[in-house]
């Protein structure tokens, strides 16, 4: 049973691992932002926001940067694209904004893009080295970060360099794709329900902005199920393992029961071996996945090594067994302890 | 302190009517007495010792384990009364197969909430007391079934009980491992002045007790014989 409780928490292990590794590629460009709210385009009646329709005007960030408690209203435009140096492509995701609102890691100055580390090294450029974004050819003015945005690498630009790489809009205004905001006392001197209502935007928080990713939610949730199905099935192992423990040790149950032990005593026991087991087998099963994904995370295997994705897991997992087991251990009380009386065991 | 069982009747479940097990059942085993219970097998000998036991709740009667009238018991009550009280040795020996001889005897102090370290002395002493002092680190397939059965005994003895219950102790064992088995209940049941109950089939090792009673279709019929 050890062995399985070690594979189990092994397997749930690496999925957390490998969930929230590809769950970083796909949004860590976004968390990453220091605003306090990303403002959409309001979408059509019955539609939900999405980063890939929403398209957002100057005069809709001005008007969000006079509004009180409102301390910063940065444009930001999103677009996914190839990019280009020497006989190099990726695909990478650039991301427009203004030198002067922070969002970037480097600020990017008009003709020049800050590239996150993995686009630096798809592309195979460094400082000053010259890359080609869609129509235009511009230098690497740093390389900053290692943001990624739909599972591909942020290049930053200017908001005007940006715009060049195709307007979505048929007028000649500013656009970008959704507005940074920030507030005053961390977000919560600025009524955001009245301004968008006022400006016609609808604006979300970071965590709330991940769902309008559309390959988050989908690639995400299925992870998640898969997890969610893990975690019950290894409570059934368990609890299964436990059952069949408890029926073999009902001899030895009804022989301690004869001699005076109390129901409660024997219920305490059990569960006490039983959260024994769990935490023995956890813990290896838990070493096991770190030392596999210290393994592979250097490489091209999107798998995050933090205490929550290798840690968490294994709480779960102890505390699911542990309620399999005090389920199962409860047939301890119907033992009847005249069975050892006479019994040829 | 002793063991007093008064016009116990017991029924169980048999189809549609019931079967009485024992049928008005008087028995007084004082302290420091061997009293053996004998009879067909059928005759209620197990349903007697399940009844002093308290393992079982008769329908009618009074049940006395040294002084405590167990009628109004809980059934908490009824296992502590059953650990500070009452010694059983099984039929079979009924080991815990992952311990050793004397944390087979440490285990009851377990089951009383004390730490098993704090009597090993006495398990110890206990062990040597049934002959098996160079034993105490065997587990129960590295004993033979004499030795097993010893253990059996000084197991029940550990809590220092007043009464002892002891359930066909030689079935498993052959002749001269039998009367080795009787000759030490005997001088345990003297030494340690323990109300001590037989019950057996085999009539063989009934000299060394200090009285026989016999059960014949759920009644005493024979009530006392003194061998």
């Amino acid at each position: 049973m050890g062995t399985v409780i070690v594979l189990i928490t092994l397997l749930v292990g690496l999925l957390s691992g490998l969930t929230a590794g590809l769950a970083r590629e796909n949004i860590s460009a976004i968390t990453g932002l220091p605003a306090d709210r990303l403002a959409f385009a309001a979408p059509p009646s019955g539609q939900s926001v999405s980063f890939t329709n929403s398209t957002v005007t100057e005069e809709q960030w001005r008007r969000w940067s006079e509004r009180p408690g409102v301390t910063a209203a940065a444009p930001l435009g999103i677009r996914t694209l190839n990019a280009a140096a020497g006989d190099r492509t990726a695909a990478v995701s650039a991301f427009g904004t203004e030198p002067d609102t922070g969002l970037a890691p480097s600020p990017p100055a008009a003709g020049r893009a800050v590239l996150s580390e993995s686009a630096a090294e798809e592309l195979a450029v460094t400082t000053g080295d010259a890359v080609r974004l869609g129509p235009l050819e511009l230098t690497v003015a740093a390389v900053a970060g290692d943001a990624s945005y739909s599972h591909t690498p942020v290049v930053w630009t200017s908001l005007d360099d940006w715009q060049k790489l195709g307007r979505t809009g048929t007028t000649a205004q500013e656009e970008a794709t959704v507005i940074a905001l920030r507030g005053a006392d961390g977000g919560e001197g600025a009524d955001w329900a009245a301004g968008d209502e006022t400006v016609g935007t609808e604006a979300r928080t970071l965590d709330e902005a991940l769902t309008a990713i559309g390959s988050y939610q989908a690639e995400n949730g299925s992870l998640q199920l898969m997890r969610g199905f893990l975690f019950a099935i290894s409570a059934l192992v368990i609890g299964a393992f436990f059952t069949v423990w408890t029926i073999q040790r009902s001899g030895d149950v009804a022989v301690l029961k004869a001699l005076g032990a109390s129901t409660p005593y024997l219920l305490k026991d059990a569960l006490g071996q039983a959260v024994l087991m769990l935490t023995a087998g956890t813990l290896l099963g838990t070493a096991l996945a770190v030392g596999i994904g210290a393994l592979v995370s250097g490489g091209n295997v999107p798998f995050v090594l933090e205490p929550l994705t290798v840690l968490g897991p294994a709480a779960v997992i102890v505390v699911l067994g542990v309620l399999g087991a005090a389920l199962s251990i409860r047939r301890i009380t119907a033992v009847d302890p005249l069975t050892a009386l006479g019994s040829a065991r | 302190m002793s063991l007093v069982l008064d016009s116990v009747t017991l029924t169980y479940p048999d189809g549609d009517g019931r079967l009485t097990a024992l049928d008005a059942v008087s028995l007084d085993v004082p302290a420091g007495t061997l009293t053996a219970v004998v009879g067909p097998s059928g005759s209620g000998k197990s349903s007697l010792l399940a009844v002093a036991a308290t393992l079982v709740t008769p329908d009618r009667g009074r049940v006395a384990v040294a002084g405590t009238d167990t009628a109004a018991l809980t059934p908490a009550d009824k296992a502590r009364l059953r650990r500070e009280h009452i010694g059983i040795v099984f039929q079979q020996p009924n080991l815990l197969p992952s311990l050793n001889a004397a944390e087979q005897l440490q285990v009851m102090a377990h089951l009383s909430g004390r730490p098993p370290k704090a009597v090993r002395g006495r398990a110890l002493e206990l062990l040597d007391a049934v002959g098996l002092a160079d034993q105490a680190h065997r587990r129960p397939h590295q004993l033979s079934g004499g030795q097993r059965q010893r253990v059996n005994i000084a197991r029940a003895l550990m809590n220092e009980p007043s009464v002892l219950l002891v359930d066909e102790p030689t079935s498993a064992l052959d002749h001269e491992r039998g009367a080795a088995v009787m000759d030490l209940l005997a001088s345990l049941t003297a030494e340690r002045g323990t109300a001590t109950v037989l019950v057996t089939h085999d009539r063989a090792h009934l000299a060394r007790t200090d009285r026989t009673v016999t059960v014949q279709d759920g009644r005493l019929t024979a009530e006392p014989v003194r061998v």
